[in-house]
């Protein structure tokens, strides 16, 4: 089916924000202690995109960004790795080289990342220039430019050209809505549920590169639309909160979001990725503290 | 596949102070029964005796009467914001203690700790601390009026918010210069006592307030005993009867604040998620042992199937259990006496042919416990959607027009409270005025706040509680 014809009867869901704040202050208010903490923790680990997208980034970076990834701290047993390196298109085949033999995936973000303006045609051939480098995923951003001024249709059919494009080549597609361009939790709901329609293997909430990322209460609503989706279509989605979380218990929290919203089914990298580089590290001091019984300074762990 | 399950977090009990056996707080002193009887209080979650606590016969009625109709001579005579100051320090010391007071009343009500840490604690302070701005300030609130103290106030409170009920009625009765004898429930009577022991220490004077202990026969003496000038009573419909005729024999002043059966409506425009939790929230805080529960849940029937799946699968998630435990949902059941209440109306909801859903949660084997219960196919006849269950038991109804609702929802003895799920403002001012009900709540449920007033319609009592509209309850004007 094309954007049309899945959007025909598209009705927007109402989000109402005290009733996400309630929900929000309860899982909160879960204490989250010894084993469960333990594995929480090393869930959380294992599903991070470790990230570095800057004007900036050199191929050294990169290598060096990809080996923290393989060995998030080697001073202790049974760390797992993280998820996956996500990185711009060209630095692609340099994080392939460094991640070789690991289970360490890598991730490409594309569309003109971060803000999307540009044409399709432009779109599909960067994308295509990434999956040829060897990229494992694709995140791409949609049109906010399309979205604000109604035209979920141009939005829609631009993730099914894309999606299309990945799937054909065995690469997973990541939707990022950028939640803070996008306005109200019940804007977020609609670009969730629009993006949700072509399919994608995960819904995202920011680039990263504004000031307003990933929050949970964007997190419980796309996470709702999520459930929704998967209620009427059977299709599993996941989700990626990017930007912003960058301590352990926060971590954790979004975690018994995704227990109580989704299920367990969707706890693995699979299904759920938080895109953070500075949480690594602090989920790694909360491991540490676990084994030993007490926190260590952050000179003890290395940068990247 | 792996599951995530949460490890066990007590709360820990070690920093309480408790005694094993507690006197009346009577003019200031702890003093011994005449009845020389002493009852226990027992933790509902283990069936453990907690403590003792004495039997307030007629003559330690009496007493605890005087006492107070003595100490307002001189407590009515001082300046407002002298009480204001007593109000304050009560206030503060009960949220230096916070931590102390949530922890006995989980143990000595079954209630898990996050309510009585989160809600009933904090929401105890705050009465005190907003009836305590309003002692200084009468002739503003009413002006032209001259509010006058009353006298004496008999205060009886329930089981279900043994410290937030007694800081209800306490406050206001304070700010506005007027003594108190208060009894809490025999069930759960230790946080009143600590109650008690903060009021000693903040040096109010004595007889000012008393807290005196005992089951129906003590709260009978004291409706009928003659010094009090109003009488103020929280709890069952049928003892409120009661209270009722002892007011008018004995021509006293009077506040109900009674039983409810509160219709919580579901629009199909509305909110679903938000509706859902707010429809957990409305029965299932407090183990529904809750007044003001949302008891009747009735949905809009094209959103039915959608409402009724995501409520299932939210009950699933709850946590029944050790209410010492910062994870539990739904604690123990307050008594055996309440339990069973509860469990015959499971029985009755079946006889009458209405389809029971309980997720399937694993029960401590000591106890009082009730998993979260809902009904489906139920009609307005059954007795479950028309008596009060005081528990975790919901009624649910569907409904087609707003006309019809409405209709549904009046048709009960009750009118406490009612909560309206719907995205369209104009739908929600057309049922709070349509609503027979003394709150209603919109887009949410069960949120309270002591500059909002409380009371209800009907059965459910008259006289209101909270706001400038509950000082109003304990004065008198010269007009």
């Amino acid at each position: 089916m094309n954007a049309a014809q899945l959007l025909v009867g598209f009705k927007p869901t109402p989000v109402d924000l005290l009733g996400v704040n309630d929900r929000i202050t309860r899982i909160k208010s879960r204490s989250i202690k010894s084993e469960a903490k333990l594995q929480g923790l090393q869930m959380a680990l294992n599903m991070i995109d470790l990230t570095t997208l800057e004007g900036a980034d050199t191929p050294n970076k990169v290598r060096q960004l990809c080996y923290k990834a393989m060995h998030p701290h080697d001073q202790m047993n049974g760390i797992p790795t993280v998820a996956a390196v996500c990185v711009f298109p060209t630095l692609v085949r340099t994080a392939k080289e460094a991640l070789k033999g690991s289970n360490v995936k890598v991730a490409a973000v594309s569309t003109y990342f971060p803000s999307g303006q540009s044409t399709i045609e432009i779109k599909l051939r960067e994308t295509q220039y990434a999956i040829g480098e060897g990229a494992d995923e694709i995140d791409m951003v949609i049109s906010r430019r399309e979205f604000l001024q109604g035209n979920f249709e141009y939005v829609l059919d631009q993730i099914i050209q894309i999606k299309q494009l990945c799937h054909k080549n065995k690469v997973r597609l990541k939707v990022i809505l950028e939640t803070g361009e996008i306005g109200s939790l019940d804007e977020v709901r609609k670009a969730s549920d629009i993006a949700l329609l072509a399919n994608p293997d995960f819904i995202k909430t920011s680039t990263g590169k504004i000031g307003q990322a990933a929050n949970m209460q964007v997190t419980l609503v796309m996470l709702q639309a999520i459930w929704d989706h998967y209620q009427k279509t059977g299709v599993q989605v996941g989700m990626k909160p990017a930007g912003g979380i960058s301590d352990a218990k926060s971590a954790l929290h979004y975690l018994m979001i995704v227990k109580e919203v989704l299920g367990p089914e969707w706890l693995s990298n699979k299904w759920f990725r938080f895109g953070a580089s500075r949480l690594a590290n602090d989920v790694l001091m909360q491991l540490a503290k676990q084994e030993s019984g007490v926190y260590q300074a952050p000179q003890y762990f290395s940068k990247d | 596949m792996e599951d995530w399950n949460l490890s066990p977090a007590p709360e820990s009990a070690s920093h309480i102070q408790l005694k094993k056996q507690y006197d009346l707080f009577i003019n200031g002193t702890f003093q011994k029964p005449n009845s020389k009887k002493y009852f226990a209080t027992i933790n509902p979650a283990t069936e453990e005796i907690i403590a003792e606590v004495a039997e307030a016969n007629v003559k330690d009625v009496d007493s605890a009467m005087k006492a107070a109709a003595e100490a307002h001579k001189t407590w009515s005579k001082l300046s407002g914001a002298e009480r204001g100051k007593y109000i304050y320090r009560i206030a503060r010391m009960i949220q230096e203690k916070s931590r102390e007071f949530a922890v006995i009343e989980t143990l000595d009500g079954g209630k898990p700790i996050r309510e009585s840490r989160d809600i009933d604690v904090p929401l105890a302070a705050a009465h005190f601390f907003y009836y305590a701005g309003w002692a200084d300030k009468l002739d503003y609130a009413f002006p032209m009026r001259k509010p006058q103290s009353l006298g004496v106030a008999a205060q009886i409170i329930p089981w279900n918010f043994p410290l937030l009920m007694a800081a209800w009625k306490i406050a206001p009765a304070l700010a506005c210069g007027n003594t108190v004898v208060l009894k809490p429930a025999e069930t759960t009577p230790l946080t009143a006592l600590k109650l008690a022991e903060v009021i000693q220490e903040a040096g109010l004077p004595a007889g000012v307030v008393n807290i005196i202990t005992g089951a129906g026969s003590t709260g009978a003496e004291m409706c009928a005993h003659p010094i009090p000038n109003k009488l103020a009573f929280t709890g069952s419909t049928e003892v409120g009867k009661l209270v009722y005729k002892a007011a008018l024999n004995g021509n006293k002043k009077l506040t109900l604040e009674l039983g409810g059966k509160a219709a919580n409506i579901v629009f199909d425009d509305a909110a679903i998620e938000a509706a859902v939790e707010g429809i957990i929230n409305g029965i299932y805080f407090n183990q529904g042992h809750v007044c003001c529960a949302g008891s009747r849940l009735f949905v809009q029937e094209t959103v039915y199937d959608e409402v009724l799946a995501k409520l299932k699968k939210r009950m699933d998630m709850l946590i029944v259990g050790d209410p010492m435990d910062k994870n539990t949902d739904i604690g123990a059941i307050n008594s055996k006496n309440q339990l069973q209440t509860i469990e015959r109306y499971l029985k009755i909801g079946k006889e009458e042919g209405a389809e029971i859903y309980q997720p399937t949660c694993k029960l401590p084997k000591k106890g009082n416990w009730c998993p979260p219960t809902l009904f489906t196919n139920v009609a307005q006849s059954n007795r479950i959607a028309q008596e009060e269950i005081f528990g975790p038991v919901l009624a649910i109804q569907t409904f087609r027009t707003i006309e019809e609702v409405i209709d549904k929802a009046n048709n009960t003895p009750y009118g406490l409270s009612a909560g309206v799920w719907t995205d369209k403002g104009s739908k929600i001012f057309q049922l709070t005025k349509a609503l027979k009900a003394g709150v209603v709540w919109a887009n949410t449920y069960n949120k309270f706040d002591p500059t909002s007033p409380f009371g209800g319609y009907k059965e459910s009592g008259f006289g209101r509680e909270g706001g400038i509209h509950g000082l109003e309850a304990y004065l008198k004007f010269e007009d």
